[in-house]
């Protein structure tokens, strides 16, 4: 169970928050988008911490989640949580379709391929207007319902996104002690010698890919549903790269890392706000200052420390005269 | 260093406080006006003259003792023009802020993209943003003073129906504000017996539209209509002039700017459009209603900031509909501010008179627009 700990204590945090705060809007208002950027980034870092294959275009996967869930419902009346399904099983087929050729790719060139698939998918977005309602967007989904319960209010939306959000997280954490995880980080290390090992690389990597964009294809369905609002600037090639900095900057090939890269990356522009003009400039700077000195990520950087400190100890309750 | 450490330690902790506490040590009398405007991005034109306005008559209001005692505080979030960003913003003017009033929303994107958190939240929100679908169905809770689109295409047709026009070449981008002009002029065109025989579009990015024109030159067209903003409708009035084409041309109220004209050039002498009267205030008649009005707010823009615009009168517009409602309801209560809005009758405002009723959210005429000839390079009031 010492494996989990980590997990037992974030999840206790998460669930006691909205009982000591149910009105904060830092807990059940700005938490939901927290909690939707934390599934995208712990299903990127699947991708791109674990296997090593970079993408800039995770934003698609999570855009056409979203507009399958408000194009389906809407114009064709669809069941929302079928629809999310339907959703997601057509993000599944495209990625995988997408996995062969696109993962042959490596460094740059990968890069380019799904930052081209990013914006091939934006600009869709907003010229194929008979269907996605072009550059205005898409309102008034139908609002998700559990068992007859319709999740309306923000607090019943925090325990939703909450139990998803901590779903994946947990999902991600046992990929990386699986057999599978083993595969992806031998892959990640060195793919010839990953496949001296008999691990065919080509299909691990196709399979965290479709893995990557099902998680956020349904986060993008859950994100439409939330917001009751889907237009194409939320799927951007901006947001993939905020994407790619969340990952990064909580520390790549850690899961807490993408979880903690996501938080402050949604709560510092809300904490900068009353900066005005500032806060963009205040927002870059603590981004780079936090690059500099650890470059290695902010929770991986803490997490050495803390176990060098711990060792240190230990080593000196040892040696020292008791 | 251990200092250092212990000085972060602190740091942090006090800054969680600030995230938790409460924020309502407020004194209880203020009217919280809050406002979400694309003040950067490329709405900036139309956010930026907007903040302004507002900005000069709450400091002006609040110098004067305030709504009937209510001094006003003003909260303000720049969008850059991102309906995702109108979206959080108006979240956190409802939940965090907690205003009375929004009034904001720039562009059509962005209030259509708010409605459904201001209905749900009730609290009364005055759009100032061109679309008609903002209030039309009627939505309990959302007003809007700017002119719609389908005013605009309204009033183009009828002044082609006085000149015998019969037949029109359509032009647009593919802007949202361009998209809903075009919408409304195919679907209005056949109530005024106008026939489109030519619907061409460009890219508002495009620098040249010879190719477009070229087709409609071929047409047995009366008339070209052009709706777009920015510097494409300048680009098509020029190349009319370089073809040589001879019809007239329309624009719509989106050119209303002095920047138009000082691109066009020569070219832009003849074009009609329809525009709010704030550009040929000047020009009115002295018997008009509006006449004071719009003289004094010119004079308080450009005295501050320079040139003035009708977008930023869409604001004061916005402002001082709920001031007087505010004053009207005696109170701030969200429920009866929203019911006095609806009451508003005879208001003389930059964009004209404003007479609301509960099927009606936006309360103009369509003699709030004025038909406006550009003549030497400046405007000139037809009717």
């Amino acid at each position: 169970m010492k494996r989990l700990s980590g997990f037992v204590l974030f999840s206790a945090i998460c669930l006691i928050l909205p009982l000591l705060f149910p009105d904060n809007y830092y807990v059940t208002v700005v938490g939901l988008t927290i909690f939707i950027n934390i599934i995208l980034a712990v299903s990127l870092n699947l991708l791109m911490g674990y296997a090593g294959q970079i993408s800039l275009g995770h934003a698609a996967f999570f855009g056409l989640g979203a507009y399958s869930s408000a194009i389906l419902t809407i114009k064709y009346g669809l069941n929302p949580w079928i629809a999310m399904l339907t959703g997601a099983a057509f993000v599944a087929g495209l990625s995988y379709v997408l996995s062969r050729p696109i993962l042959k790719l490596k460094g740059h060139y990968l890069a380019m391929a799904t930052l081209g698939l990013g914006i091939i998918v934006h600009i869709f977005f907003v010229q194929a207007d008979e269907l996605t309602g072009g550059p205005d967007g898409i309102s008034g989904l139908p609002s998700l319902s559990i068992m007859g319960m319709a999740i309306d209010s923000d607090l019943k939306w925090y325990w939703v996104l909450c139990s998803c959000m901590l779903l994946s997280v947990l999902f991600s954490l046992n990929i990386a002690d699986s057999r599978a995880g083993r595969a992806l980080s031998a892959v990640h290390g060195s793919e010839i010698a990953a496949q001296m090992m008999g691990i065919d690389t080509a299909m691990v990597k196709s399979h965290i890919f479709v893995f990557s964009a099902l998680m956020a294809s349904f986060a993008g369905s859950l994100f439409a549903h939330q917001q009751d609002f889907v237009s194409p600037e939320s799927f951007s090639f901006f947001f993939s790269i905020e994407l790619v900095t969340m990952v990064v900057l909580g520390g790549l090939g850690s899961t807490f890392g993408a979880v903690i890269g996501a938080f402050i990356l949604s709560i510092l522009p809300e904490v900068l706000i009353v900066f005005e003009d500032f806060e963009v400039l205040i927002f870059g700077a603590i981004l780079m200052v936090i690059m500099i000195f650890l470059p290695e990520g902010l929770f991986v950087a803490l997490k050495n420390k803390v176990a060098a400190f711990v060792a240190k100890r230990q080593e000196e309750g040892v040696d020292g005269p008791s | 260093m251990r200092f250092c450490k212990n000085l972060f330690a602190i740091l942090a902790i006090l800054s969680l406080i600030g995230l938790f506490g409460n924020h309502q040590a407020m004194a209880k009398d203020t009217l919280k006006i809050g406002s979400f405007l694309a003040v950067t991005g490329p709405a900036s034109f139309l956010g930026d003259p907007e903040l302004k306005t507002l900005q000069m008559y709450i400091e002006e209001i609040n110098a004067n003792g305030g709504v009937d005692g209510h001094k006003i505080e003003f909260v303000h979030y720049d969008t850059k023009g991102k309906a995702k960003e109108a979206k959080n913003f108006v979240n956190r003017l409802i939940k965090k802020d907690k205003v009375d009033v929004i009034i904001g929303g720039t562009t059509s994107g962005n209030s259509l993209a708010v409605i459904d958190i201001v209905q749900k939240a009730e609290v009364p929100f005055i759009s100032l943003a061109g679309s008609i679908k903002i209030v039309e169905p009627v939505k309990k809770w959302v007003f809007k003073t700017p002119h719609t689109d389908k005013m605009a295409a309204e009033k183009i047709f009828t002044d082609m129906k006085k000149r015998g026009i019969k037949k029109v070449a359509l032009i647009t981008g593919n802007g949202g504000f361009d998209k809903s002009g075009r919408a409304q002029c195919l679907a209005l065109a056949p109530e005024y017996g106008i026939e489109i025989v030519a619907d061409e579009k460009y890219d508002n990015a495009d620098t040249d539209m010879t190719t477009q024109l070229t087709k409609i030159r071929a047409t047995d067209a009366q008339a070209i209509v052009n709706f777009g903003f920015g510097k494409a409708p300048a680009i098509v009035a020029k190349n009319i002039k370089q073809l040589g084409i001879k019809l007239p041309v329309y624009e719509s109220h989106g050119v209303a700017s002095k920047k138009f004209i000082e691109l066009a050039g020569d070219a832009a002498n003849g074009i009609r459009l329809p525009a709010a009267a704030l550009i040929v205030a000047d020009q009115l008649p002295a018997d008009d209603p509006q006449k004071k009005v719009l003289l004094s707010y010119k004079k308080k823009f450009e005295e501050k900031y320079g040139p003035v615009s009708t977008f930023g009168g869409h604001a004061y517009d916005a402002l001082f509909i709920t001031v007087d409602a505010v004053k009207r309801a005696g109170t701030i209560d969200r429920a009866k501010i929203r019911d006095e809005i609806e009451k508003t009758k005879g208001f003389v405002g930059t964009g004209g008179i404003f007479n609301m009723s509960p099927t009606d959210h936006l309360g103009l005429s369509l003699d709030a627009f004025k038909m406006i000839e550009i003549e030497n390079g400046n405007w000139k009031l037809l009717y």
